[in-house]
């Protein structure tokens, strides 16, 4: 059995939690608020410091918005990777394995699990360096299928809808005026020529009424 | 083996094809039907929480499983084939509806000579005008004879649009290039977004003719001749990759399920692994019934006295293949049917457009929109143009949704991440459009299909193997409709515009579309093709494939109704022919 790890969530590890109003100015909601201590699902908590570093310096928290630290992207990557995105369920990995030219995609064996655990060796203490040095030190593995998977999952952790644990307070969606899922657009789809159409966000679980299970969370 | 009751039809695959012709058979005759579906059973209720992109537009969960099974891929016959194994250029579905319940609804007929292709094409240009290594290949049904039963597909999906040629009769604003259609389409053409609006008033003032696409996700609501009714769409977006959450996207689980299921002639069983199709040999070769896998794990045959194959195109073939019934393609000397033929289609982002203004991109449909046929098939002037054919351009508002459509940038931002990168990425994130272009696949004698010698399935069977890459023809059509895009995007006023930079060889990451087309094509001689004009075998008459895999070549546009058409006529075959008669019906 693996000792629980686990992250903790502060004003000092996150830079507070921000919500962003529509016009994208930052109200710093919950800095005074006690820490938070989730338990990670596939991570050591030193792996999720580095991820949480690392997503930041792909998808920062700057003056064009929220970051990758406040959507929460580590806490989706971390799920995602204990379910069966990160153990390949549906993947073809029979084999025999061999090197491809890029037009017949990811030929190999590891699973993203195996990528992340191995990737992570590679950042050690990535989470004290200063900027510039995370900075570099990313730039150096950017032709890696680690950084590749750890970009294309950050990116989805900003964007995906919060029941999966990323884009938290739809920090995500407010960056880029998605409204999530909306049922109906009947009465707008035809108007708002030339100009931004920004109805309030709302989650799949608020749209529907209901309480939803993500994949990830099943046994 | 267990051998289970005998049926009198067997229909392998509860997609389009093979649930439309249960629901034909199964409304019209009282033969006893049985669907066997591998995947899971789909009912329309189950789409009223699944707007989820992470789960459906990325993580592909309507797609077909591929930890059970894929298919292999080389460039040419001297490479070794690798095994594609994640979703990439298509992604077929899986579950009853098939690649039916998540398509995005776009339903435009052929074009009248892509039936007659090498015909036509000769005749107008001669023998000469064709690529050296082609197959191209006549279908054995003409527009004409098909006009009739696409009428009905339109009308069993109530598809919305807006004819351009009706009964010879040019239409502004509808598509004058069609070929002639009987009757209007039976709803009106669906709402016009404002990146839509750019698209068609850009087309316009260069002189084309931009028509709304037509649309089986519908404008408004409609009850089809069986009775179902479906309502209007709403423009949530959630449709490609996903099923519809009202019903207004037309899908095998709503406009043919609840028939299906109205009548206790037909069953379908889910979870059913099909493996072999059995025969006799001559004297009386005939198909004896199937062999499958089912839920439990145990492998039974199920006797039949007509088998139906119709679960898409690349089981189409691998069943024939795995089974040994007909003679394999061989490339080498052109001799054998089974997996000639084989085509995708050229699909680009001719030209990525960068704007000013907001488009509100996540409202919208898969299927809304305008088309621009005015370079398709043949009906431009080609002058000295170096390629055959051509193809549609369309700029849709589809519901884009973040995850997969963030970090769309010109080629003049270079970071891929970071404060720049976000910076630009959150500017552009919508105010940017593809102007799209979907082109016809000619067939060549070198694309095609066999079975992999190394990679298996889950159960040992080996895995289809794709012989495929682009030619000249692709490459010079690529080039064209990226100058034709450059001119489209600056009549829609783009501030910067990045056209498509050239076909490399094929590109099995690149999501291209999900029309895969040959393999067990038809034709008016079993010299050269694998059934008949009727979709029946040569040599096993009671023996019907359905589906794209008859296509002998691919047109610039969507299929599902050409499948539909043809799957149609085959079953008016069957009733007003074969039943009394069983034999040859062409």
């Amino acid at each position: 059995m693996r000792r629980r790890h686990f992250l903790t969530l502060s004003a000092t590890t996150l830079g507070g939690v921000l919500v962003y109003t529509l016009d994208r100015k930052a109200t710093l909601l919950a800095s005074q608020q006690k820490p938070l201590r989730l338990p990670l699902r596939f991570f050591t908590e030193t792996e999720a410091l580095i991820v949480v570093a690392a997503a930041s310096r792909i998808f920062p928290t700057d003056e064009s918005g929220p970051g990758a630290k406040e959507a929460g992207v580590a806490i989706y990557i971390d799920r995602q990777l204990a379910g069966s995105y990160g153990h390949d369920r549906f993947r073809y990995t029979q084999p025999p394995f061999e090197d491809a030219p890029t037009q017949f995609g990811y030929q190999g064996q590891a699973t993203p699990r195996q990528i992340y655990r191995e990737g992570l060796k590679g950042l050690k203490h990535f989470h004290l360096l200063p900027f510039a040095e995370q900075d570099k030190a990313l730039q150096e593995i950017e032709s890696s299928a680690f950084f590749s998977l750890l970009r294309q999952n950050t990116i989805e952790g900003m964007f995906c809808d919060p029941m999966h644990g990323g884009n938290a307070g739809m920090v995500g969606w407010q960056l880029v005026g998605f409204p999530g899922p909306r049922m109906s657009n009947y009465d707008d789809v035809d108007k708002y020529y030339g100009e931004a159409f920004r109805p309030p966000p709302s989650t799949l679980a608020q749209v529907t009424g209901r309480k939803l299970r993500p994949s990830e969370d099943e046994p | 083996m267990k051998t289970l009751p005998a049926v009198d039809a067997v229909v392998i695959g509860g997609g389009w094809a093979g649930l439309l012709m249960a629901k034909e058979l199964g409304s019209r005759t009282p033969l006893t039907i049985l669907v066997l579906e591998r995947g899971i059973p789909r009912k329309s209720s189950d789409y009223a929480d699944t707007m989820d992109e992470l789960e459906y537009a990325i993580r592909l969960r309507m797609m077909q499983d591929l930890s059970q099974e894929t298919v292999t891929l080389r460039h040419n016959s001297a490479q070794r084939a690798l095994p594609l194994r994640q979703h990439g250029s298509f992604q077929p579905g899986a579950g009853v509806g098939g690649s039916g319940e998540h398509w995005n609804a776009l339903c435009p007929r052929f074009l009248p000579d892509v039936f007659e292709l090498f015909s036509s094409t000769t005749k107008k240009y001669g023998q000469k005008s064709l690529p050296e290594d082609h197959s191209i290949r006549d279908w054995g049904v003409t527009y004409g004879e098909l006009e009739p039963f696409y009428t009905r597909v339109e009308k069993l999906l109530g598809v919305s649009g807006k004819a351009g040629n009706l009964n010879g009769r040019k239409i502004e604003g509808g598509n004058i290039f069609e070929g002639p259609r009987s009757e209007e389409y039976p709803t009106p053409p669906t709402k016009v977004s404002y990146l839509s609006s750019l698209f068609h008033d850009a087309a316009k003032s260069l002189g084309y003719h931009p028509y709304p696409s037509p649309s089986a996700t519908i404008s408004q609501s409609y009850t089809n001749p069986d009775g179902i009714a479906r309502g209007g769409c709403t423009y949530c977006g959630f449709c490609a990759r996903f099923g519809c959450m009202i019903g207004a996207k037309a899908q095998p689980t709503n406009v043919l399920l609840p028939v299906i299921q109205k009548h206790n002639n037909v069953a379908i069983r889910t979870g059913a692994w099909v493996r072999r199709i059995q025969f006799d040999s001559p004297p009386k070769p005939q198909a004896r019934g199937v062999t499958y896998v089912d839920a439990t794990g145990e492998e039974v045959f199920q006797p039949a006295s007509i088998v139906f194959l119709a679960s898409w195109t690349f089981n189409n073939t691998r069943l024939l293949l795995l089974s040994g019934i007909g003679d394999p393609y061989n490339p080498t000397t052109s001799l054998g049917t089974v997996g000639r033929n084989f085509t995708h289609q050229l699909s680009i982002p001719a030209a990525n457009a960068f704007f000013e203004k907001p488009m509100n991109r996540f409202m919208g449909s898969g299927s809304s929109g305008f088309l621009l046929a005015d370079f398709d098939g043949d009906v431009f002037d080609r002058g000295s143009l170096p390629f055959l054919r051509g193809g549609c351009f369309a700029v849709r508002a589809y519901g884009f949704q973040p995850i997969g459509n963030f970090g769309v940038l010109p080629r003049s931002v270079k970071s891929r991440w970071g404060s720049e990168w976000k910076k630009a990425a959150i500017y552009y994130y919508d105010r940017t459009s593809a102007i799209s272009f979907t082109g016809e696949h000619l067939a060549y004698k070198g694309n095609y299909v066999d079975l992999d010698p190394v990679y298996k399935d889950k159960l040992g069977d080996p895995l289809l193997r794709l012989t495929l890459d682009w030619r000249d023809n692709e490459r010079k059509m690529a080039e064209f409709a990226a100058a034709r895009a450059l001119e489209l995007a600056r009549a829609m006023g783009a501030r910067e515009i990045d056209a498509f930079s050239g076909l490399g060889p094929y590109d099995s990451t690149r999501y291209q579309t999900t029309h895969v087309q040959g393999g067990t094509i038809m034709g008016a001689e079993p010299e050269h093709s694998v059934v008949n004009p009727y979709l029946q075998h040569w040599q096993l008459p009671n023996l019907f494939v359905l589906g794209g895999s008859t296509f002998p070549q691919n047109s610039s546009m969507n299929p599902t109704p050409t499948i539909l058409a043809l799957t149609l006529r085959t079953a008016d075959a069957i009733v007003n022919r074969y039943l009394k008669n069983p034999g040859p019906v062409a």
